[in-house]
């Protein structure tokens, strides 16, 4: 079945928030909001869960941590005890001091990296990927209201129309996919 | 919404739109290059073969082609290597410390600084690579099981300390950068015409689409990446200090050397990015974004950077002479008295008494005078290391082997082709990239416009 998607679109950043929060006082399913910069105050509005990449990026961190001290351990305590200075490495333990900052750098470069790997896989940005955003201009000055006409079988299109030009939309336009 | 102070000065002057930010930001990109774009990128580019040239030569013939000698056995390459991650230090203070402090003024310039700590890192690393001589074999650095055994690299010296330090943070400063410029890049994309430059911007935005939840996962990784990189920042300079302050030489041996030399480091980046600024905004006329409000905050960055590096030296001055070791005082009399008194007080006038002039609101709002300092700066900071590295070394615990050193050229051409190399890479930076982070600067356009920020005190 053909799928309608009402693209509404506004000027300004703040009018598309008061908008939204009307539509969804009204009982409309806003699915997503295209714009050049992050509408603050949008996610809770439209429904967007808060992202749980801090959660990853601690885990990424976790197990970089963990690998520099399994790492560490095996190279300079268990394989090859040096004997440095008349200060020999007798255990993981006395010899952390030293170990403190390639443990901590090799840490940031997990979590980093981990993060930013997780971040464009999410986002489903990769190199040559297809631009997804219903206009050009949504990444110049453009902020666009996206509606599935299935999530919102309460109303007709045209009442979805009335409703959206209420809000102060400067274009409305629907696709059939 | 956010409302900001009214006393406060607007970041973005002039009556700009959403649309207005975009224009002037890719303006550049969409038309022809200027003609002095052409004449530096050509003085640049000789420059960078002279200098890959002389790479090339030391590569094959070996490091005795630079002055080195057995007394000074560290010179002007690790002064350089030094100097130049020290430069590399701005660029992720800006965006990464002051995004925590959600300073707004960074916003204008903290794609440029980022992109020139990550040139300078490069500059920086090319250093211990080519003092290694054997280049090849470079990844002896890694611990990487290997034939001889067990042989393995020594995690409890400063040197791979070093290794993992500017590997991580040259890596995490390049993502932190990418994953800013990719929505801008997008912007790019979504208004190119010619169907070549279009392709090109469309693989480097990976396909952004800026819909809600892409930009709430784009502002949780930039504040995570930010509090990383805030440690990190810190963390490299730290450890790069600890080269010189855990051996046993006078002169290095010293405590205060971390934040001496990150203090030193913010100092000489700051230096950096506004000599380059100063540059780009006239060029690229973006003067309504990079503001003379903001040149005068890193201004004011830097005196209290060069405050901080002024107390050192004189701490270091008075500690050598308080901790009673003849050795240690030795070699302070020696830096301000000794054959090498002109550097160190070429160094003592660039950093300690100049940066000084800028509690003066008139010359620190001064932008000529500015740009002469931000060099003068540099200036002091490169003395700095090889007062630090050289002067500690030349004349060592035997007078017998007391020397000097007298740079090669090519000593010489290798510093010089890397400040051409690092030119050339700025110079393609602004030609091809979006220099302002637009989608940060169109934020805050109606919290810190001079538009809305003159109508919002009508109302009140």
């Amino acid at each position: 079945m053909a799928e309608k998607i009402i693209y509404a679109t506004y000027d300004d950043d703040h009018v598309l928030l008061e908008g939204a929060k009307k539509l969804v006082a009204k009982g409309v399913h806003v699915s997503d909001v295209y714009s050049p910069f992050p509408v603050h105050g949008i996610d809770p509005v439209i429904g967007v869960q808060h992202t749980r990449l801090g959660i990853c990026a601690f885990l990424y961190g976790l197990t970089g941590a963990t690998l520099a001290m399994i790492g560490i351990r095996y190279f300079m305590i268990a394989d090859w005890p040096m004997n440095i200075g008349g200060k020999p490495s007798f255990s993981f333990l006395e010899n952390l001091p030293a170990f403190i900052p390639v443990i901590f750098e090799f840490t940031v470069f997990c979590t980093a990296h981990g993060m930013a790997l997780t971040y464009l896989l999410r986002n489903k940005t990769l190199p040559g990927l297809p631009a997804r955003n219903p206009y050009p201009s949504t990444t110049d000055d453009k902020f666009v209201m996206e509606l599935k006409a299935s999530e919102n079988s309460k109303f007709s299109v045209d009442e979805l129309q009335s409703m959206l030009k209420e809000t102060g939309i400067v274009e409305f336009e629907v696709r059939e996919i | 919404m956010i409302k900001e102070a009214a006393i406060r000065e607007p970041l973005i002057l002039g009556n700009k739109t959403y649309h207005d930010i975009t224009e002037d930001v890719c303006r550049p990109i969409e038309s022809k290059a200027p003609r002095a774009w052409y004449v530096l990128i050509t003085i640049t580019g000789i420059i960078s073969l002279w200098g890959i040239g002389c790479i090339l030569y030391l590569l094959g013939t070996g490091i005795g082609v630079w002055g080195l000698n057995k007394t000074v056995n560290w010179a002007w390459d690790i002064t350089n290597f030094v100097w130049w991650v020290g430069i590399g230090h701005a660029g992720t203070l800006i965006s990464a410390v002051l995004l925590l402090f959600r300073q707004r003024w960074r916003m204008a310039i903290n794609r440029s600084a980022e992109a020139m700590t990550i040139f300078a890192v490069i500059m920086a690393a090319t250093f211990p690579g080519i003092h290694m001589g054997r280049i090849w074999v470079s990844y002896w650095v890694m611990p990487i099981p290997n034939q001889f055994g067990s042989l393995w690299v020594n995690f409890n010296s400063p040197l791979l300390w070093d290794v993992f330090a500017i590997s991580t943070y040259f890596s995490v400063s390049l993502v932190f950068w990418y994953i800013g410029l990719i929505p801008d890049f997008a912007t790019i994309r979504d208004r190119m015409t010619k169907p070549l430059q279009k392709k090109i911007y469309s693989i480097l935005s990976f396909g952004w689409t800026g819909n809600a939840k892409a930009w709430n996962r784009f502002e949780i990784v930039s504040l995570v990446l930010a509090g990383l990189a805030t440690p990190l920042v810190f963390s490299v300079h730290s450890i790069v200090s600890t080269d010189f302050a855990t051996s046993v030489i006078p002169g290095w041996h010293t405590t205060i050397f971390p934040p001496y030399f990150v203090s030193g480091a913010v100092f000489s980046g700051f230096a950096m990015v506004l000599t380059l600024l100063l540059v780009m905004r006239k060029v690229m006329h973006l003067e309504n974004y990079v503001t003379v409000k903001h040149v005068e905050y890193m201004n004011i960055v830097i005196i209290v950077t060069g405050s901080i590096v002024g107390v050192a030296y004189l701490t270091e001055l008075f500690v050598s002479w308080y901790s009673g070791v003849e050795y240690e005082s030795y070699a302070f009399i020696n830096r301000f008295s000794g054959p090498y008194a002109w550097a160190y007080w070429s160094m003592m006038t660039c950093n300690v008494i100049s940066p000084q002039l800028f509690w003066i609101k008139k010359l620190r709002t001064n932008l000529t005078f500015t740009f002469i300092m931000s060099i003068v700066v540099n200036i002091g900071m490169w003395f700095e290391r090889f007062v630090i590295i050289v002067t500690s070394l030349h004349r060592d615990y035997v007078p017998s082997s007391w020397t000097m050193f007298y740079p090669t050229f090519v000593d010489i051409g290798i510093f010089i082709g890397t400040i051409g190399i690092f030119f050339t890479l700025f110079l393609l930076f602004a030609r091809f990239f979006p220099v302002l982070a637009l989608n940060e600067v169109k934020s805050i356009l109606k919290i810190s416009g001079e538009a809305y920020k003159k109508s919002d005190n009508h109302h009140h």
